[in-house]
């Protein structure tokens, strides 16, 4: 990627991450860490494509490939079951925010 | 060229599932659409990624993704709603442990090449690895496994000195262009000493804000190494995550009325309290008292805190307001913006055991009231009634926003024994004239409560 773009991008992202949850309850702020915490879990991907792209006959690092992407993979995962749990208590809240 | 154009629109999709999965994330309204929405993001992304060209060691791939999702999946699952905030601490510190891993598979390589890409592969290496250790402390701390906080003498200047000499060896790599093997791994290890030395000596009570620090941290290391990897989901992902968790570290700090400097270099310790003795003694009640007063009240409000959450008396506490209200009376949940472990932990608690949302009401919404009410119950909650942090400027906790209980008719705690509370810090509530204290674990007491009050029906 060029370079002078990415840090357009990267601009842009961290103003979009802002103003996303700048006004958030709460009782949403734990529910919302969980959450974002399973959105960087896509380092699964990069972790796959870097695993992907090591050399088959250097041990070392399909080691750390394999390591990466067992991490990447348990944030993702874990990441997304946790905030489905929480955020399944959330059922009966519908109406009265509703009605706010 | 059809893989790669197929991977690039879906990566754009993905990209998109997440920023709406989040925004919808920020309402209680649509929270549950957005996890799922971030969700089918994370799996067509990992589809995708399959189709890479030029990827081999499938088979690898296929059996670590199998392990780590599997084991997450599954902890995840049986995992209790007490427990959440150690687990969200672990999950992050994997993503920022892949996310090192990444870039010490990447400098093995020789792939990293070029200032920009190795500032930044050096970097996210770097936020990484410390996300990484300090959530690990981060877990066993809120777990049990590590229960003092340990503080170093001249804590920061040791933290000061780790870390000059980190970012000292990382400049090396990205000046130098060709870091020896050993060099690398000197890194590495700095790094995660670094993160671990840095989180030891932080007490529980400000763990959430942490945890949420190093939840931007992964953020932000996921996207510097997304740059290296030429990988846009990585990057706008990460990035959106790391300004969102930053932002999100600042409102739990503003809740705690705790500024982050001091909650990473100045932790609260029970012995860092000045001030006097308190004055006054300690008026315990019986089971059968403690019914009686609520039993006869118009108003109650209950200030549920951690101790209720651990011993498990969320659904007791429940039956029993229930039985309050048939009576009569009128029945409020009190939540302090911190109660629980995170900011929002005991709504979760709460709604679990089925208390209805319409009767939880926030400090704002609440101190108010606690004048009219005949009876403030505390069950497990202590700093967070403390009023001390209104008027004792020396106390630690002092200018802290608390539940005004001290200002009801009566006041109800119900405590374990006579000790002072999670930070270390004697409490002033328990030794006012209008405060009784009622000696058990939250379970007994309120199943007490429970058939005085039986007995008492009309």
């Amino acid at each position: 990627m060029e370079g002078f773009s990415a840090i357009y991008i990267f601009m842009l992202a961290a103003f979009t991450g802002y103003e996303v949850i700048a006004r958030v309850p709460v009782i949403l702020h734990t529910p919302l860490m969980s959450g974002s915490n399973f959105v960087h879990g896509v380092v699964l991907v990069g972790a796959m494509v870097a695993l992907g792209n090591a050399d088959p006959n250097d041990p070392l690092q399909l080691a750390i490939g394999f390591v990466a992407v067992v991490l990447g993979a348990a944030n993702a995962a874990g990441g997304y079951v946790v905030t489905e749990r929480m955020l399944a208590m959330f059922k009966r809240d519908d109406r009265k925010e509703a009605a706010k | 060229m059809m893989a790669k154009w197929l991977i690039d629109i879906s990566y754009f999709v993905v990209a998109v599932l997440f920023i709406l999965g989040l925004k919808a994330m920020a309402s209680p309204v649509s929270a549950r659409k957005g996890i799922l929405w971030a969700g089918a993001g994370m799996v067509l992304a990992t589809v995708v990624t399959f189709l890479t060209p030029g990827m081999q060691n499938f088979a690898y791939i296929i059996v670590a993704l199998a392990l780590g999702g599997g084991v997450a999946w599954w902890s995840g699952k049986i995992v209790k709603m007490t427990d959440m905030p150690q687990m969200v601490a672990i999950y992050n510190g994997m993503g920022g442990g892949a996310a090192a891993a990444i870039a010490a598979l990447e400098f093995s390589r020789g792939h990293v090449t070029g200032p920009v890409v190795t500032t930044l592969a050096t970097l996210g290496a770097l936020i990484g690895a410390v996300s990484f250790s300090g959530s690990c402390i981060a877990w066993a701390k809120l777990q049990g496994v590590m229960q003092k906080a340990h503080r170093l003498p001249a804590q920061n200047m040791v933290n000061l000195v780790l870390a000059v000499v980190t970012i000292g060896f990382g400049v090396v790599i990205v000046v130098g262009g060709h870091p020896s093997p050993m060099h690398i791994i000197a890194f590495f290890v700095l790094a995660l000493v670094l993160g671990a030395v840095l989180t030891l000596p932080i007490g529980g009570a400000d763990m959430p804000v942490v945890i949420s620090l190093f939840n931007a941290f992964t953020g932000l290391a996921v996207g510097f190494e997304g740059y290296v990897l030429g990988n846009p989901a990585l990057i706008i992902a990460g990035i959106v995550v790391g300004a969102a968790g930053t932002l999100l570290t600042q409102l739990m700090a503003k809740a705690m009325n705790r500024p982050l400097t001091n909650i990473l270099f100045q932790p609260i310790t029970g012995e860092a309290q000045a001030g006097g003795a308190i004055a006054g003694s300690m008026k315990e009640v019986s089971g059968l008292d403690a019914a009686a007063m609520m039993r006869y009240a118009q108003k109650v409000i209950v200030v549920p805190g951690y101790g209720m959450a651990v011993a498990g008396a969320q659904h007791k506490v429940w039956e029993m307001a229930q039985l309050l209200e048939k009576e009569g009376v009128e029945v409020k949940f009190a939540i302090h913006p911190v109660a629980g472990r995170m900011p929002g932990h005991m709504n979760v608690l709460l709604a679990e055991a089925g208390v209805p949302y319409d009767k939880i009401f926030d400090l704002e919404e609440i101190n108010a009231e606690f004048p009219l009410a005949d009876v403030a119950l505390v069950i497990g909650a202590n700093d967070v009634v403390n009023p001390v942090a209104r008027t004792d400027k020396s106390s630690p906790i002092y200018g802290m926003p608390i539940l005004d209980a001290d200002k009801a008719q009566n006041v109800i705690v119900i405590k374990r024994g006579k000790g002072a509370g999670y930070s270390g810090i004697e409490n002033a509530l328990f030794y006012e004239d209008n405060c009784r204290m009622l000696y058990g674990s939250a379970q007994q007491a309120i199943a007490d409560v429970i058939t005085n009050v039986k007995s008492m029906a009309s």
